[in-house]
């Protein structure tokens, strides 16, 4: 198995490591070129303009689009953005995006920096891969100037909300995953192992 | 379950995190800030002058005027960045107040303290500071910096104090990693680094924290040059809105670190950028109109 991590910018590093971690091949996507080949695909946090720019002046957003729309893909934070069919508070002028997953997103939900949290979160879904070595019960989710879901089509499964019937902060539409928090950055693999299960079944 | 908690290490060195590959831009009004986050910038910092129109004038240099930050923060999505001087917790109290998304304790600004720096673990905002060598840096992530960067020259459009500190902090951690666990306490000792952040960074192989390069970055060539020394990303200052065509440069700059081991592409995007900012060599300066040296 072979899975890409969008290396425009951001935290692609971290889920490279993870996914060695994992015994999984990762391999950098920066052109059209670099989507051969791979099993699965994730879009790392980061700033979703910047990545938005960079996929469209390098030709990348078509191809990004045909690979998504049949092959696993998994989005985290500014990830989410980039998946998502809709997306609120964009910045002036709008910006490119991915699309696939019928969502609409708020970029900015929580706020500036000075609002960006850590929180526990349960995740039924996570149990089905756990093994004996992961962390037990909730998943300890980072948040950074994170985007929530604020609207989901009739086929979206809400995997999580923030506790205390708060907004929807990660969602699965058949091969496609998106989280507002950034697994990457939590010491703590289940997560990805939920993907890579995906990207497996596929 | 605990309860959300906001203002953690976690979350201050998360959005440094965020930010590597990419471009951080000065910019001094809303219509700069715009150019600036259609370009790909990661980020702005919004100032009332930059680092070669604070030369250019001399006196003293302060934070900016809150009404300047708040415009430019209602004119992006993209986070934004302020500077505040070396040691006035007060300016960096305001900021905070304000919602900026990352405080630059900065050189560049005239020093409001000649002995300490900020306690940055006071604060919720992250701050990014300036070093020149490991033992600076180590000393500011003691101090509570989410993330670094090296000093350069500012707005100077001369790479070369850029590559020096740069290649000053990385080729410190790398004699670092080959050296013996006793000789680390005497190396501490010598660097006035804290023990404990000199073992992490040996073991990490890299500053425990984010590290950008910033100080007279001016081309693509530039940029690529710092990212394949080994920095997470860069700041460039007046080398964009001190250009002939700002809009274009800052775009190919953005372009450059994300492929910064592509000589095709660098070719490319280095072609018709128009005039660079005419730039200083930092040899034809006098030692006290040199900036970096201010910090402790």
């Amino acid at each position: 198995m072979k899975i890409g991590v969008l290396a425009l910018q951001g935290a692609f590093r971290e889920h490279i490591l993870k996914l060695q971690a994992l015994g999984v091949q990762a391999s950098e996507v920066r052109l059209p070129e670099h989507l051969q080949g791979l099993d699965g695909l994730i879009i790392p946090g980061g700033e979703s303009t910047t990545m938005g720019k960079l996929a469209e002046s390098f030709g990348l957003l078509e191809p990004l689009k045909s690979f998504t729309r049949h092959q696993p893909a998994w989005g985290t934070c500014a990830g989410l953005i980039l998946l998502a069919n809709r997306a609120v508070r964009q910045k002036k002028g709008g910006q490119p995006l991915i699309g696939g997953l019928d969502i609409t997103v708020d970029r900015n939900f929580f706020g500036r920096q000075v609002d960006s949290f850590e929180a526990d979160l349960d995740v039924p879904a996570l149990a089905e891969v756990a093994q004996p070595e992961d962390p037990e019960g909730p998943f300890h989710a980072i948040f950074i100037r994170a985007p929530a879901v604020v609207e989901v089509g009739p086929n979206v499964q809400v995997l999580t909300r923030l506790p205390g019937q708060g907004p929807i902060v990660a969602v699965r539409e058949g091969h496609l995953l998106g989280t507002a928090f950034h697994p990457e950055l939590s010491n703590d693999l289940r997560f990805h192992r939920f993907f890579l299960r995906m990207v497996r079944e596929r | 379950m605990m309860e959300p908690i906001t203002g953690t290490f976690t979350v201050k060195s998360g959005l440094a995190e965020m930010l590597k590959g990419g471009v951080i831009m000065d910019v001094t009004n809303a219509e700069q800030a715009r150019i600036a986050e259609e370009a790909g910038a990661v980020a702005v910092m919004a100032l009332e002058r930059v680092p070669a129109d604070i030369r250019a004038e001399g006196g003293v240099a302060r934070m900016s005027d809150p009404e300047k930050i708040l415009e430019i923060m209602d004119a992006v999505t993209i986070p934004v960045m302020a500077k505040v001087r070396i040691g006035h917790f007060v300016e960096a109290q305001i900021l905070e107040y304000l919602g900026v998304d990352f405080i630059d304790e900065s050189e560049v600004l005239t020093p409001a303290d000649e002995e300490n720096h900020i306690n940055k673990w006071d604060f919720k905002v992250p701050f990014v500071c300036g070093c020149r060598n490991l033992g600076e840096a180590l000393r500011r992530i003691n101090e509570g910096a989410a993330m670094i960067r090296t000093k350069g020259e500012a707005g100077t459009g001369d790479v070369v104090e850029a590559v020096r500190h740069a290649r000053a902090v990385l080729g410190e951690i790398r004699r670092l990693q080959s050296m013996a666990p006793e000789e680390m306490f005497t190396y501490a000792k010598e660097i006035g680094a804290p023990y404990q952040l000199v073992r992490m960074t040996a073991e990490m192989g890299r500053l425990p924290v984010v590290n950008f390069a910033a100080g007279g970055i001016a081309t693509p060539a530039d940029a690529a040059l710092m990212m394949q020394l080994g920095v997470d990303g860069v700041f460039v200052g007046s080398g964009i809105f001190k250009s002939g065509n700002p809009a274009r440069r800052a775009a190919a700059i953005v372009k450059a670190v994300t492929h910064y081991r592509d000589p095709a592409i660098l070719a490319e995007v280095s072609r018709n950028l128009g005039e660079p900012m005419v730039g200083r060599t930092v040899e034809s300066m006098s030692d006290d109109e040199r900036i970096a040296h201010r910090g402790w």
